[in-house]
C-alpha cells in the first residue's frame, strides 16, 4: 500500500498543481467579476467542451496527427543527416554549418512560403513542423555520436570491426540518450509548428479553431483549445519519456530502482566467489 | 625460424609546435611464441604507444613490426587487447559485453556463447552474466574485459596496464588468475605495467624502457618456477630481480620505480 502511495507521488503532486491552478483561475474570475469575453470561468470552459465534444476531438486529432507525422519525419531526416554529418567532414562543414545558420531564422517566417509551395493541406503544416523540430534532433544526435570514448573505438578497431558495425553497435547506442533528449525538446516544438501552420492556412485543427473563435470573440472556445493544446503537449512529452525508459533503462537517470534491487545480493555473492577461487 | 613478433628499428615521432616528440626511438625487440613479456617503464616512456603500434592502431615513423612473418599494416587477425579501463558498455549485460567480440569478429554465435560462459565462470563471474557493468566492482569489470579479449581465442594478447586502476588486493588476485589462464592457453602475451613487482611476478621476460629517449634499456629474463604463488614474492630470488630493476631505474635517473 505504501509502495503504491510512493509510486504515485509524482502523479499526485501533478494533479494537485493542476487543480490548484484551476482553483486560482476560478477565484480570480469570481473576485474580479471578469466578463466572459475576456476570461471565462473554468466551469464555462468545461460546459463548452461537453456541449461539442466531437468537434473538439476531431480538431485535436487533426492537430495531433500533423504534429506526430511531422515529428516522425523530422526524426527520420534528422537521423540520416546526423549520420552523414558524422561520417563526412565535407557534409559537416557544409550541411551542419548551414543547419546551425538556419536555426537562428524564425521558422514562422517560412510558413507562408510553405503554403505557397505545398498548398493549404497537411503537407505544408508538416513542413513547418519539420523545419522547427529537426534542429534539436540533429544537434542532439551529432553530439551523441561524437562524444564516444576514442578508446572504445580502439577496442573495436583492434578486433578489425568495420566502420558500419562500430556505428550500429557502439556509436548509436551511446548516442541514444542525447538523441532522446533532443526528441523531448523536439516534440514540444512539433506542436508549436503545427499551431503556427494552422494559423497560416487550413480550416482544421486547434490552431485554426482558435483563429476562427477569435474572429467572433468566442473567448470560451479559445480557452477550450488552449487547454486541449496543453493536454496534447503533456501527453506527447510523456510519451517520449516512456519511450526513453523503454529504450535506455541502463542510463544513470533511469537505473535507480534496478540498482537498489541488485546491490543487497551483490555483496554476499562476491565474497562467496572469492572464497571458492582460492 | 623467424621471431614470432619482431619489432625492428621502430621509431615513432609526433610532430608538435615545440618540435618533434620522440615517443619511441629505434626499439628492437623479438618475442617468441608463447612468451609472457612485460614492458616496464615510468609513465610517459612510450610503452603504451609501443603496444598501440603492435596492435596496429597506430603506425610508426620508421622501422617495422612483423607479426608471424607478416609486416604489420593495421590490426592483425588473432589479436586480443585489454585496456587500462575496462571499456564495458552500459547498455549491454556482462555476457553481451563479452559477446561483442563475437559480433565484431563474426564468430559462430552458439560456440562463442559457450566459450564466453566458460571464461566468465573461470574468472568467477558465474551468476553475474546477466548483470549490467554498473552493478559490478572494478575488479569484476576488468575480469569481464579480459574475458571479452579472450573469447575470440587470440594468438596474441596485449594488455595495457590492465590492473593499474585496481586496488592492491584485487590486483594480486587478478595477477594469479592471469597467470593461471596463461599457463593453460600459452598465448603470447605482451603486458605493459609500471609496477616492478607485477612485471617480475608475471613475466618470462621484462623489457625495461626509459623516458627521454624512449628506448629499450634492459631485457631481463625472469627465471622463477611456475606456477608462481603469492609466496613466490617472499623468495630471495624474486627480491633479487626487484632490487636489480630498482637499481637500474636509479642508474638512469628514474626514482619513480616502486
Amino acid at each position: 500500500m505504501l509502495r503504491i502511495w510512493q509510486a504515485t507521488e509524482a502523479a499526485r503532486t501533478f494533479t494537485a498543481v493542476i487543480l490548484g491552478c484551476i482553483a486560482i483561475w476560478a477565484v480570480c474570475v469570481w473576485v474580479f467579476d471578469l466578463p466572459v469575453f475576456l476570461v471565462p470561468s473554468p466551469m464555462t470552459v468545461l460546459k463548452e467542451f461537453i456541449e461539442k465534444p466531437q468537434f473538439y476531438f476531431a480538431n485535436s486529432l487533426s492537430t495531433l496527427w500533423v504534429s506526430l507525422g511531422g515529428f516522425a519525419l523530422a526524426v527520420l531526416a534528422g537521423l540520416i543527416l546526423s549520420i552523414g554529418i558524422i561520417r563526412s567532414v565535407w557534409l559537416e562543414r557544409t550541411l551542419y554549418t548551414l543547419l546551425v545558420g538556419l536555426n537562428s531564422l524564425p521558422k514562422v517566417a517560412l510558413a507562408p512560403l510553405f503554403v505557397i509551395w505545398f498548398g493549404t493541406g497537411a503537407i505544408s503544416k508538416m513542413a513547418v513542423v519539420i523545419s522547427i523540430a529537426i534542429f534539436p534532433i540533429v544537434i542532439g544526435t551529432v553530439l551523441g555520436l561524437r562524444s564516444i570514448d576514442p578508446e572504445l573505438i580502439n577496442m573495436a578497431r583492434a578486433m578489425r570491426a568495420p566502420q558500419k558495425r562500430i556505428l550500429w553497435k557502439l556509436r548509436f547506442p551511446q548516442a541514444l540518450p542525447s538523441l532522446l533528449s533532443g526528441m523531448k525538446v523536439s516534440i514540444s516544438l512539433a506542436l508549436v509548428g503545427t499551431v503556427v501552420g494552422e494559423f497560416i492556412a487550413g480550416n482544421k485543427g486547434l490552431g485554426s479553431t482558435i483563429l476562427a473563435a477569435q474572429g467572433t470573440f468566442d473567448t470560451t472556445q479559445v480557452f477550450v483549445c488552449i487547454v486541449l493544446l496543453g493536454v496534447l503537449g503533456a501527453i506527447l512529452f510523456y510519451a517520449i519519456d516512456l519511450v526513453e525508459r523503454y529504450l535506455i533503462p541502463w542510463h544513470p537517470s533511469h537505473r535507480g530502482h534496478k540498482q537498489q534491487a541488485a546491490n543487497p545480493q551483490r555483496a554476499p555473492q562476491h565474497q562467496g566467489r572469492a572464497g571458492v577461487a582460492h | 625460424m623467424s621471431t614470432y613478433l619482431d619489432i625492428s628499428d621502430f621509431t615513432k615521432v609526433y610532430p608538435s609546435p615545440r618540435g618533434d616528440v620522440h615517443a619511441l626511438e629505434s626499439v628492437n625487440l623479438g618475442i617468441e611464441e608463447g612468451q609472457f613479456v612485460s614492458i616496464l617503464g615510468p609513465s610517459g616512456c612510450g610503452k603504451s604507444t609501443l603496444l598501440k603500434c603492435v596492435a596496429g592502431l597506430e603506425s610508426g615513423t620508421c622501422g617495422q613490426i612483423r607479426f608471424d612473418g607478416q609486416v604489420l599494416d593495421g590490426p592483425p587477425s588473432g589479436l586480443g587487447m585489454v585496456f587500462q579501463r575496462d571499456l564495458l558498455v552500459d547498455w549491454r549485460t556482462v555476457l553481451e559485453n563479452v559477446m561483442i567480440t563475437a559480433e565484431f569478429l563474426e564468430l559462430d554465435g552458439d560456440v562463442a556463447r559457450k566459450e564466453a560462459l566458460r571464461l566468465l565462470e573461470l574468472f568467477g563471474l558465474k551468476g553475474f552474466e546477466h548483470h549490467h557493468p554498473w552493478e559490478l566492482s572494478g575488479g569484476m569489470r576488468q575480469r569481464a574485459a579480459i574475458c571479452r579479449a579472450l573469447v575470440g581465442n587470440p594468438r596474441l594478447l596485449l594488455m595495457d596496464e590492465p590492473f593499474g586502476a585496481l586496488d592492491a588486493m584485487t590486483r594480486d588476485e587478478l595477477n594469479i588468475e592471469l597467470q593461471h589462464i596463461w599457463l593453460q592457453s600459452k598465448k603470447t602475451l605482451l603486458f605493459v605495467t609500471h609496477s616492478i613487482q607485477e612485471a617480475v611476478f608475471l613475466s618470462d621476460r621484462v623489457i625495461v624502457m626509459s623516458r627521454n629517449p624512449a628506448r629499450v634499456i634492459e631485457d631481463m629474463t625472469i627465471d622463477l618456477p611456475r606456477p608462481r604463488t603469492l609466496s613466490t614474492r617472499g623468495s630471495a630470488q624474486f627480491g633479487e630481480y626487484v632490487i636489480e630493476l630498482q637499481a637500474l631505474f636509479k642508474r638512469v635517473g628514474i626514482f619513480k620505480g616502486e
